[in-house]
């Protein structure tokens, strides 16, 4: 089924969100890194992975879940978090380090966690899959409604925990649903160099369950194979997996030099950047007008620019609260 | 005295005992692991549960421990109170990230806001031959990583409490039970780990050692099967005329320093018995501990009876070589002394 027309606002939306989110996150990570680039420095220290092109695959599965479903990304967490609802505020505090982040500043940009929309995330490739299936598990043993999905990576298919948990999953027929983001690359190592079968979603045959690959990094056909998944998920009928081809405009890393993309590879990205083949087609669609998206536009941009403010206002994190939160309270 | 006061249990009888009550009351708390179904646990501790609440909350699992000791995370978070096993403790070198990346971290991760109340149990400890991947202690890797209670009774009275205690734990608890504690005739079994267990449900605290032999002498410290060691020790010293305090941790972590810096504060000798390797461990942290705040209590420098480092070997002479005994504890009083 087509994404509504309410559907593919509320994906436009939430895709220049989250680019805005990154093109900000991007310009101040190297505030106090030059001239020397060193990781520590500046409002936002430490490694940076940001989701520019990815944005299709969060909106696409995203538009189907509610705040109880329950999401378990990964070290490269924006773009889904949006999508998924997590506090934009408190997402960008955390960011900075700041007393009022989601953790206060513990976790940082590889592990946003945010309770009231059930966000979790594992910076380690492949390990968010547990935590999703046992989610899973907990409401189908208490028949509670809701979901788990987790994202991962194309790199995460070759960790034996994505196995352990697809089996599982499948195994217990569990409210599952895996989504890999293929975005070609694990770090340098590309896909073709480090699987062995191109199309991960052959693998769902080795846990009986459905799987299908999505081309072209279209949020129309992810959308329509994410509804398909979870409303699978939701009706009992077990775990799915999907791949989506999708495109990382952005280093793996900020500070990422790229010298192993072959030549040309990221200009002809570029050329597909999916949010302006979006906005034509909703146009060309008679989905929305030229100023309906510019006020959505507008508005992320704003919405945006408030939560960066609101982290570069607060406060920092006190040292001393590093002793704090590590056990339940 | 009535006769449930009679009653004694092994550590596995008073574990399964412990969860079956637990589980009455709170539909929350279930139990996945491998062989902990019909079979009942290979260490026993899971006996007869499956008979009374079935297999959707007694779960056998595939031979998939990262991915079932993660699932227990996200369940966790999710409002469940998982009990997974580990059935032994060698086998975290496959699961690790799922217990020290997650389990313990993402309560701080979170700032508080999700909790990860699960019971990881597992088995340790060797004498019996079975070589070097399943016959390991581990308490210093466990305790040495922030975010994961550690606890390891050493008999069943304090193992029904403790395994009471976890379950009802906020924070996640490894529960760490040796195998030659356990009461499992086929693996032989320490006899004094088998004890009065009280009927009813109780706790015991988290973060509480106990001096189970008191002395003036010298104090033994230990935990698990060390605590037996140290008894037996204790009792040949007495015969010598040397009064030994035995000192049982019972919880690694949160450590109960001020009852190890009491008890030493009125020995002014202090022998570690550890079970796991020497170095980098529970005994020199124990060490450290006393030395820290206050070298001036001790009469002579400090003794430790730990595995050498060095895999645990197969033959068995070689095994028991190496593992700790009553005769190497009086063996280093007799070195303290002479000092």
């Amino acid at each position: 089924m087509s994404p509504t027309r309410e559907d593919q606002h509320w994906m436009y939306c939430n895709m220049v969100t989250s680019r805005r989110f990154e093109e900000a996150i991007a310009k101040i990570y190297f505030e106090g890194k030059s001239p020397a680039f060193n990781m520590a420095n500046g409002p936002i220290p430490g490694e940076m992975h940001l989701s520019d092109g990815q944005e299709p695959v969060a909106v696409g599965v995203c538009a189907h879940l509610t705040p109880e479903d329950v999401v378990t990304a990964t070290h490269r967490p924006h773009h889904q978090a949006i999508a998924k609802g997590v506090d934009l505020d408190k997402m960008a505090a955390e960011i900075f380090g700041k007393a009022t982040g989601l953790s206060g500043g513990r976790g940082g940009h590889m592990h946003i966690f945010d309770a009231d929309v059930n966000f979790a995330c594992s910076g380690i490739i492949a390990q968010g899959m547990g935590p999703a299936v046992g989610a899973a598990l907990s409401r189908k043993m208490q028949g509670k409604s809701g979901v788990a999905v987790a994202f991962v990576g194309e790199g995460a298919v070759n960790q034996g925990g994505w196995h352990e948990a697809m089996n599982l999953a499948a195994v217990w027929n569990l409210p599952f649903v895996c989504v890999i983001e293929d975005n070609a690359w694990g770090i340098s190592v590309s896909k073709e160099t480090s699987s062995a079968v191109a199309n991960n979603a052959d693998r769902a045959a080795a846990y009986g369950i459905p799987g299908k690959r999505i081309e072209g990094n279209d949020p129309y056909a992810i959308h329509e194979a994410a509804g398909e998944a979870i409303a699978r998920a939701r009706a009992g009928n077990g775990p799915s997996l999907i791949e989506v081809e999708t495109y990382r405009l952005a280093g793996h890393f900020m500070g990422d030099a790229e010298g192993y993309r072959p030549e040309g590879e990221k200009d002809a990205l570029f050329e597909k950047d999916p949010i302006p083949k979006m906005r034509a087609r909703m146009i060309g669609d008679g989905m929305a007008s030229e100023e309906e998206l510019d006020r959505i536009e507008a508005e992320a941009a704003a919405r945006v620019d408030a939560a960066i403010k609101f982290a570069r206002e607060s406060d920092d994190a006190a040292p001393e609260d590093a002793l704090t939160r590590v056990f339940a309270a | 005295m009535t006769k449930s006061n009679e009653r004694k249990l092994t550590i596995a009888r008073a574990m399964a005992e412990a969860t079956a009550q637990e589980m009455r009351i709170d539909p929350k708390v279930f139990v996945m692991g491998e062989d902990i179904g019909p079979l009942g646990g290979v260490y026993g501790n899971t006996r007869g549960l499956i008979e009374e609440f079935g297999a959707e909350r007694i779960r056998d699992t595939p031979i998939s421990e990262t991915a079932f000791i993660g699932a227990a995370v996200g369940a966790a978070q999710d409002g469940m109170r998982p009990v997974v096993e580990l059935m032994f403790v060698d086998f975290f070198g496959v699961c690790f990230d799922a217990i020290y990346n997650l389990m313990a971290k993402n309560t701080y991760f979170s700032g508080g806001k999700f909790k990860v109340p699960m019971v990881l149990m597992t088995s340790t400890g060797g004498g019996y031959s079975d070589g070097g991947q399943h016959s390991q202690c581990l308490y210093g890797t466990f305790a040495h990583l922030p975010g994961m209670k550690v606890v390891a009774p050493s008999n069943a009275y304090d193992a029904k409490g403790l395994m009471t205690a976890a379950m009802r734990d906020d924070s996640p608890v490894v529960y760490m039970y040796h195998k030659g504690l356990q009461g499992m005739g086929w693996l032989g079994t320490e006899a004094g780990a088998t004890v009065h267990v009280p009927e009813e449900s109780y706790t015991l605290e988290i973060g509480k050692a106990k001096v189970v032999r008191e002395g003036k002498d010298v104090s033994i410290v230990s935990v698990g099967m060390g605590v037996h060691n140290a008894l037996k020790a204790a009792k040949t010293l007495e015969a010598q005329g040397v009064s030994a305090e035995v000192v049982d941790l019972v919880s690694l972590v949160p450590l109960d320093r001020e009852t190890i810096r009491a008890s030493v504060a009125k020995t002014g000798r202090l022998i570690v018995v550890d079970e796991d390797y020497m170095s980098y461990g529970l005994s020199g942290e124990i060490i450290a501990s006393v030395t820290e705040h206050d070298i001036s209590v001790l009469k002579s420098a400090p003794k430790r009876v730990a595995f050498p480092d060095v895999p645990i070997p197969f033959a068995r002479v070689m095994e028991q070589f190496c593992l700790p005994n009553p005769d190497k504890i009086v063996a280093a009083w007799d070195e303290m002394k002479a000092a």
